[in-house]
C-alpha cells in the first residue's frame, strides 16, 4: 500500500520538477494551491454567484439560460407580509413559520446550551477524579450522526417507550409526544442540546483551564468567597470564550436541519420546520422545484451567517491576541 | 585558484539592505570563518552562498562559474545548520542517505559512503536511532555526517556549535578542525564567537552590519587590526581603549598625563583625536612615567598561572591587565601602569581606522565610510 | 468497603466532602445516565424480539418466551408455569389463547388439551438475544450496499481532502509568495459560505459536472475545507524552515519536501483532521439527501432515514440498523477519544 502511494507520489515529482524550473522561487506555491483553489472556485465561489443569479430569475427551469429575469420578485414574495409576527398574514406563510420556528429554536437552544455547557465545564474543571473519562462522557453524543440521535430519542419517546413508562411509574398519563406541537418542538430543542453540548463544554473547559492558577490563589489570599470568585474572576476571564461559544452555537443553530428533520420531519404540521428544511423542500423536495425562491431564501440566510461568522472571527482573533 | 568568489554582493529585504556589498575570495581547501556580532548578516551571507537566499546584486562564483541563478541543490555544496535541522521522522541512516538518494546514487555506493562517514564521525552505533533519541553532540555529528556523505565542494557551517555545552563545544571544535585536515575541502564557518574563529580559521572575515570590516589570517587580524571594531572584537580579554589628542609624538590624555608614542610605527598628525588600543598583555605595573598611566585597582583575579587586574584610569576608562604568573597587588591600590608602546595600536577616533605604518599581512578591509 | 467509598469520594484536595462535592458527583452520575443511557437503551432494545419490543412497560434486558417443540404441533409452543388451580406447579405449553382462557397441554401428554385461566399461568422466559434483527438486515435489506456506499464516500473523501488541503496548507505555511494574503482571505471567505447557503447552485454545478446521483457527487463538492487548511497550516508553521533548507541542500525537489518531509512531520495534525473528516463524512446527511436519489446509492444515514418512514412498525430492524450505524463511530471514539477532543477543541468545529 505504502509502496503504491510512494510510487504515485514519485510520479507526480517528475512534472513538479519541471514546474519548479519555470516558476522561480516561491511561485511554486501556486502549484500546490491549484487543486484546492479549483475546488473552492467550483463549489464555493461559483455557487455564491449562481445563487444570486437564481434568486433574481424565475420559472422552474433548471438551466440559467432558460430562466426569465424577474428582478426582486422572489424576495418580494418572501417578504410579502402584512404582519411579520403572524405567519398566516404572509404570502409564503410556510417560510415565515420556519423563520419564526428557527428564531425560537435558536433562542432556546443557544440559551440552554450555553447554560448547561457552562455548568458542565465548571464541574469538570473542579478537582474531580477521572476528569478525562467524564469529559468524554459528555462529548460522546457529538460524534453520533444526527439521524442516529433522532432515532435514539424517537425510540425513547414513542408511545410505548421508556419515557411514557417513567410517567406511568409516577402515576401520570402517557403522552403521545410526537403528535403534540409544543412537545415536539421542546423535544427537538432538547435533542439538539443533548447532541451538541459536549462540544461547547469542551471549548469552555479549555477556556477555564487557561485561567492561570495563581489568579485563584490571589483571590484566596484576598479572602474571596467561592461565589464571589466565580462572579468577579471566573466569569469575566471566561467571557471571551463564552462569546465565541455563543456565536458558534448561533451559527450552527441557524443551520440546524438534520437531527430535527429526521426526528419530526418538520411536523406535526409545520411545528418544527426550520429554515433549512424550508429551503430544502422548496428547492428539491417539492414539485415544482422553486429554485429561485430557495436561492432567495438562501441569500437571506447567507447574509445572517456571514455577519455571525464575521463576529466569530473577530472574537476568536481577540481571544488569540489577549 | 579561488574556490569561492563574491563580487560586491548585496542583499535587500524590501527596502532594508542587510548585506551591503561584500567582496571575498576563498581559496581551495581554506577554512574560512565569518565572525561578527549577532544580526550582522553572517547567516544571510552564508545562505546566499548556499543558494537558499537569492542575491540582490553582485556576483557569486564557485570555481569559475557564476552561480547567482543556480538552485541550491545544483551548487554542489553542503550545509550544517545551527539547529542541526535533522529530519525528525527519519533515523540516522535515513538522514544520511536522503540526499544521496535524491542524487540517484546507486544503493551500494550510498551504503559505502554512509558507513565510511559514520565510522569517521563515530556514529556507527547510532544508525537506527531517531534524532530525538540522540544527545546534542550526537545530533551535531549526524548533521556533519549528512554534509560529509554528499562530498561537497564546499562545506557551509552556520553556528554549528552554539547549541552545545561549553565542554562539548571545545571538543567539537577540534574535531571539525581535524575533519577539515582530513577532507581538505573548502569550509565556510559562521560564528559569533571570536575564540572559535581564532582557533579554527585559516582566514577570518569580520562582519559588521552587512560589511566585511577586515579579512585575513587570524594572527594578522590580532596583530594588525584595521580599525577599532576589529581590534575590539578579536582577542580575549578585550583590547583596552584610551582616548586622547596628539601633541607632536605625545598622546595627551584628558587629565594632563601623556604617553610618548614611537613615530616609526604610526602616522602622527598634530592635534588629531586618536584612540590608543592596548592589549591586556601589553600593559603592566611599572615605573616608567613616560609611557605610564595612573589607575585604581578595582578587582584582581589570581588564577595561579595567570593573573588579571581590573583597574580604572583617572579618566574613568576600564583597563584590563593580563600578567603571566602571580602579581602582588590588591584592590584599592593606586598603580602606575606602563604601556608597551612597541605593540600598542593607534586609531583615528573619528574614522576608527588604524594609524599604523608598514601594515603587515595581506589583509583586505572595508574602506572608510 | 469503607475504604473504597473513601477512595471514590475523596476530592483531590484535602479534607471532608463539601456539599459542592456531593453536587458535583451527583451531576456527573446524572450526566453518565443521560448521555450513555439512551444509547445503552437503544443497544439493549435492538436485541429484543418484536413481541418484547411491543411490551409496555418495557424491560431493560431482552427476554424471550421459552418454547418447546411438541409432536403434532407445527410451531414451537411457549412454555408456562401454572401458579394456581388444579395444575399448580406444573410446566405446560400453550397451544392457543382464546379470550381469558388459555388452552395448554402437559409436556408428557401433548394431545390432551387443558383449559386454564390466564391469571393461573406465568410465562417462562429467559434472556435471549434476538440476533435475527441483525441477520435480517443482511438478508432482507441491502445493508451491505449502504454500508459500502458510506465507507467508500468516507474513505475517498477523507483521502482527497487530506491531500488537497495539506498541499494548500504547505504552500500557505512555507512559501512567501505575492498573493498569499489574498489566498488566506479567500480561505476565510469560504469559511463564510457553508454548504447550507448554496444548496441550489451546488446542486446545479454538481449536475453540470455529471456527478449528480453518484457517490462522486457527494465526495467532490466537500473535498476542500477551509478548516482543514487552517488546522494543517497552523501545525506546519511550527516545523522549522531550517529543515526544509536542509532538504533543499540535499537536492530534494519542492514536491519531495512536501511529501517526504513536511507531510510526515505533520502526522499528528493529519491524524486529527483525518478523524474529523471521517466523522463529518460518515454522519453527513443534508448534501447526500440532495445529491443522491436512487436508493442504490444511499448512504447508511439516508437509508436509515428513509426506512424510518417505511418501517414505522418494524422497530426491530430499524434499531439494529441504528446500532450498526453508530458502531464505527463508537469504536473510533473508544480508541481515539483523546485525539478527537483536542482536535475539535483546536478547530472550533467545522
Ligand atoms: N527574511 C528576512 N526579512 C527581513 N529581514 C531579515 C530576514 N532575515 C534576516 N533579516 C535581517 O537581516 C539581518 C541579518 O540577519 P542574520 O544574517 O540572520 O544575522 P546573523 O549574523 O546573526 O546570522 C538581521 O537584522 C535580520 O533581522
Ligand atoms: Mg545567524
Amino acid at each position: 500500500m505504502i509502496r503504491i502511494v510512494s510510487f504515485f507520489m514519485d510520479l507526480i515529482d517528475i512534472p513538479m520538477r519541471h514546474a519548479q524550473r519555470y516558476l522561480r522561487g516561491h511561485s511554486i506555491a501556486w502549484v500546490f494551491l491549484f487543486p484546492n483553489l479549483v475546488l473552492f472556485g467550483l463549489f464555493a465561489f461559483l455557487p455564491i454567484l449562481l445563487n444570486v443569479a437564481y434568486a433574481f430569475t424565475g420559472t422552474d427551469n433548471i438551466m440559467l439560460w432558460d430562466r426569465t429575469y424577474v428582478a426582486g420578485e422572489n424576495f418580494a414574495a418572501l417578504t410579502a407580509c402584512s404582519n411579520y409576527l403572524d405567519a398566516n398574514s404572509c404570502e409564503l406563510d410556510l417560510f415565515w413559520r420556519s423563520v419564526h420556528n428557527t428564531l425560537l429554536f435558536i433562542v432556546l437552544q443557544v440559551g440552554i446550551m450555553v447554560g448547561v455547557s457552562l455548568v458542565t465545564a465548571l464541574i469538570l474543571n473542579r478537582r474531580i477524579r477521572a476528569r478525562g473519562f467524564f469529559r468524554s462522557v459528555f462529548f460522546f453524543p457529538v460524534l453520533l450522526s444526527p439521524v442516529v440521535v433522532a432515532l435514539i430519542w424517537k425510540w425513547i419517546l414513542q408511545r410505548n417507550g421508556l419515557m411514557n413508562a417513567g410517567l406511568e411509574q409516577l402515576g401520570l398519563e402517557r403522552v403521545v409526544w410526537m403528535l403534540d406541537r409544543n412537545w415536539a418542538f421542546a423535544w427537538s430543542v432538547f435533542l439538539s442540546v443533548w447532541a451538541h453540548m459536549g462540544f461547547y463544554t469542551l471549548i469552555l473547559l479549555a477556556g477555564l483551564q487557561a485561567i492561570p492558577r495563581d489568579v485563584y490563589d490571589a483571590a484566596t489570599m484576598d479572602a474571596a468567597k467561592p461565589f464571589r470568585t466565580f462572579y468577579r474572576i471566573t466569569l469575566p476571564l471566561l467571557m471571551p470564550t463564552m462569546l465565541v461559544v455563543m456565536v458558534l452555537a448561533l451559527i450552527k443553530g441557524v443551520q440546524t436541519f438534520d437531527e430535527v428533520y429526521a426526528f419530526t420531519g418538520g411536523g406535526p404540521g409545520s411545528a418544527t420546520t426550520l429554515i433549512i428544511q424550508y429551503i430544502y423542500e422548496t428547492g428539491f423536495a417539492g414539485a415544482p422545484r422553486l429554485f429561485g425562491l430557495a436561492s432567495a431564501a438562501s441569500i437571506i440566510l447567507a447574509l445572517v451567517l456571514a455577519a455571525l461568522t464575521f463576529l466569530q472571527l473577530k472574537f476568536t482573533r481577540r481571544n488569540a491576541d489577549g | 585558484m579561488a574556490d569561492l568568489r563574491l563580487k560586491n554582493v548585496t542583499k535587500s529585504y524590501g527596502a532594508v539592505e542587510v548585506i551591503k556589498g561584500v567582496d571575498l575570495e576563498v581559496a581551495h581547501g581554506e577554512f574560512c570563518v565569518f565572525v561578527g556580532p549577532s544580526g550582522c548578516g553572517k547567516s544571510t551571507l552564508l545562505k546566499m552562498i548556499s543558494g537558499l537566499e537569492s542575491i540582490t546584486s553582485g556576483d557569486l562564483y564557485i570555481g569559475d562559474d557564476q552561480v547567482n541563478e543556480v538552485a541550491a541543490a545544483e551548487r554542489g555544496l553542503a550545509m550544517v545548520f545551527q539547529s542541526y535541522a535533522l529530519y525528525p521522522h527519519m533515523n540516522v541512516r535515513q538522514n544520511l542517505s536522503f540526499g544521496l538518494e535524491n542524487l540517484k546514487t546507486p544503493k551500494p555506493v550510498i551504503e559505502e559512503k554512509i558507513n565510511a562517514a559514520a565510522k569517521m564521525l563515530q556514529i556507527d552505533e547510532l544508525m537506527d536511532r531517531r534524532p530525538r533519541d540522540l544527545s546534542g553532540g550526537q545530533r551535531q555529528r549526524v548533521a556533519i555526517g549528512r554534509a560529509v556523505v554528499r562530498e561537497p565542494r564546499i562545506f557551509l557551517f552556520d553556528e554549528p556549535l552554539s547549541n552545545l555545552d561549553a565542554e562539548l563545544r571545545v571538543d567539537m571544535r577540534s574535531e571539525i578542525a581535524q575533519l577539515h585536515r582530513q577532507l581538505g575541502n573548502t569550509m565556510i564557518y559562521v560564528t559569533h564567537d571570536q575564540v572559535e574563529a581564532m582557533t579554527m580559521a585559516d582566514k577570518i572575515a569580520v562582519l559588521r552590519s552587512g560589511l566585511v570590516e577586515q579579512y585575513g589570517k587570524p594572527l594578522d587580524l590580532f596583530n594588525d587590526p584595521a580599525n577599532i571594531f576589529v581590534a575590539g572584537f578579536i582577542g580575549s580579554p578585550k583590547m583596552n581603549f584610551i582616548q586622547g589628542e596628539l601633541q607632536g609624538n605625545r598622546l595627551l590624555l584628558k587629565n594632563g598625563e601623556s604617553i610618548e608614542l614611537p613615530e616609526a610605527r604610526f602616522h602622527l598628525k598634530d592635534g588629531a583625536k586618536v584612540t590608543l588600543g592596548i592589549r591586556p598583555n601589553d600593559i603592566a605595573p611599572g615605573s616608567d612615567a613616560t609611557h605610564g598611566l595612573n589607575a585604581n585597582i578595582k578587582s584582581v583575579e589570581q588564577l595561579g598561572g595567570d593573573s588579571y587586574i581590573y583597574a580604572v584610569s583617572d579618566m574613568g576608562d576600564n583597563i584590563t591587565v593580563h600578567r603571566p604568573g602571580q602579581v602582588n597587588v590588591s584592590v584599592g591600590d593606586k598603580l602606575l601602569l606602563e604601556v608597551d608602546v612597541d605593540t600598542t595600536h593607534l586609531f583615528d577616533t573619528e574614522t576608527g581606522l588604524t594609524l599604523r605604518k608598514n601594515r603587515t599581512g595581506n589583509t583586505s578591509e572595508a574602506s572608510a565610510q | 468497603m469503607a475504604k473504597a467509598i473513601d477512595f471514590l469520594t475523596r476530592t483531590r484536595g484535602h479534607g471532608k466532602l463539601h456539599w459542592t462535592d456531593w453536587f458535583t458527583y451527583a451531576y456527573l452520575l446524572f450526566g453518565i445516565l443521560l448521555m450513555f443511557g439512551p444509547v445503552v437503551w437503544l443497544v439493549m432494545s435492538s436485541f429484543k424480539t418484536d413481541a418484547e419490543l411491543d411490551r409496555f412497560p418495557p424491560r431493560f434486558l431482552p427476554y424471550a418466551a421459552q418454547t418447546v417443540e411438541l409432536e403434532g404441533y407445527s410451531k414451537p409452543l411457549p412454555l408456562y408455569k401454572v401458579v394456581s388451580g388444579e395444575l399448580a406447579g406444573e410446566t405446560v405449553a400453550q397451544v392457543r389463547r382464546i379470550g381469558l382462557t388459555s388452552q395448554v397441554v402437559r409436556l408428557d401428554a401433548p394431545d390432551q388439551i387443558v383449559k386454564i385461566g390466564l391469571k393461573d399461568r406465568e410465562p417462562i422466559e429467559r434472556i435471549s438475544i434476538a440476533t435475527e434483527n441483525y441477520t435480517n438486515l443482511f438478508s432482507k435489506f441491502d445493508f451491505l450496499r449502504f454500508f459500502w456506499n458510506s465507507t467508500f464516500i468516507t474513505v475517498v473523501a477523507t483521502v482527497i481532502m487530506l491531500i488537497v488541503n495539506s498541499m494548500a496548507a504547505f504552500a500557505l505555511a512555507k512559501y512567501k509568495f505575492s498573493g498569499r494574503a489574498a489566498v488566506m482571505a479567500m480561505v476565510i471567505g469560504v469559511l463564510m459560505i457553508p454548504q447550507t447557503v448554496v444548496l441550489v447552485p451546488l446542486f446545479i454545478v454538481t449536475k453540470e459536472l455529471g456527478m449528480l446521483d453518484s457517490l462522486w457527487g457527494v465526495i467532490v463538492p466537500g473535498a476542500a475545507t477551509p478548516t482543514g487548511i487552517f488546522l494543517l497550516r497552523q501545525y506546519m508553521l511550527t516545523i522549522p524552515d531550517e529543515i526544509l533548507d536542509a532538504a533543499r541542500m540535499d537536492k530534494a525537489s519542492e514536491w519531495k519536501i512536501y511529501w517526504r518531509i513536511v507531510l510526515p512531520l505533520s502526522a499528528p495534525a493529519i491524524a486529527v483532521l483525518a478523524i474529523l473528516a471521517i466523522m463529518w463524512r460518515w454522519n453527513d446527511f443534508l448534501w447526500p439527501l440532495i445529491a443522491l436519489s436512487r436508493s442504490d446509492n444511499f448512504t447508511l444515514q439516508l437509508a436509515l432515514n428513509s426506512f424510518q418512514g417505511e418501517m414505522t412498525t418494524q422497530w426491530s430492524s430499524l434499531l439494529a440498523m441504528t446500532v450498526l450505524t453508530l458502531l464505527p463511530v463508537a469504536l473510533v471514539f473508544a480508541f481515539l477519544q483523546k485525539y478527537i477532543a483536542t482536535g475539535i477543541a483546536s478547530t472550533g468545529g467545522k
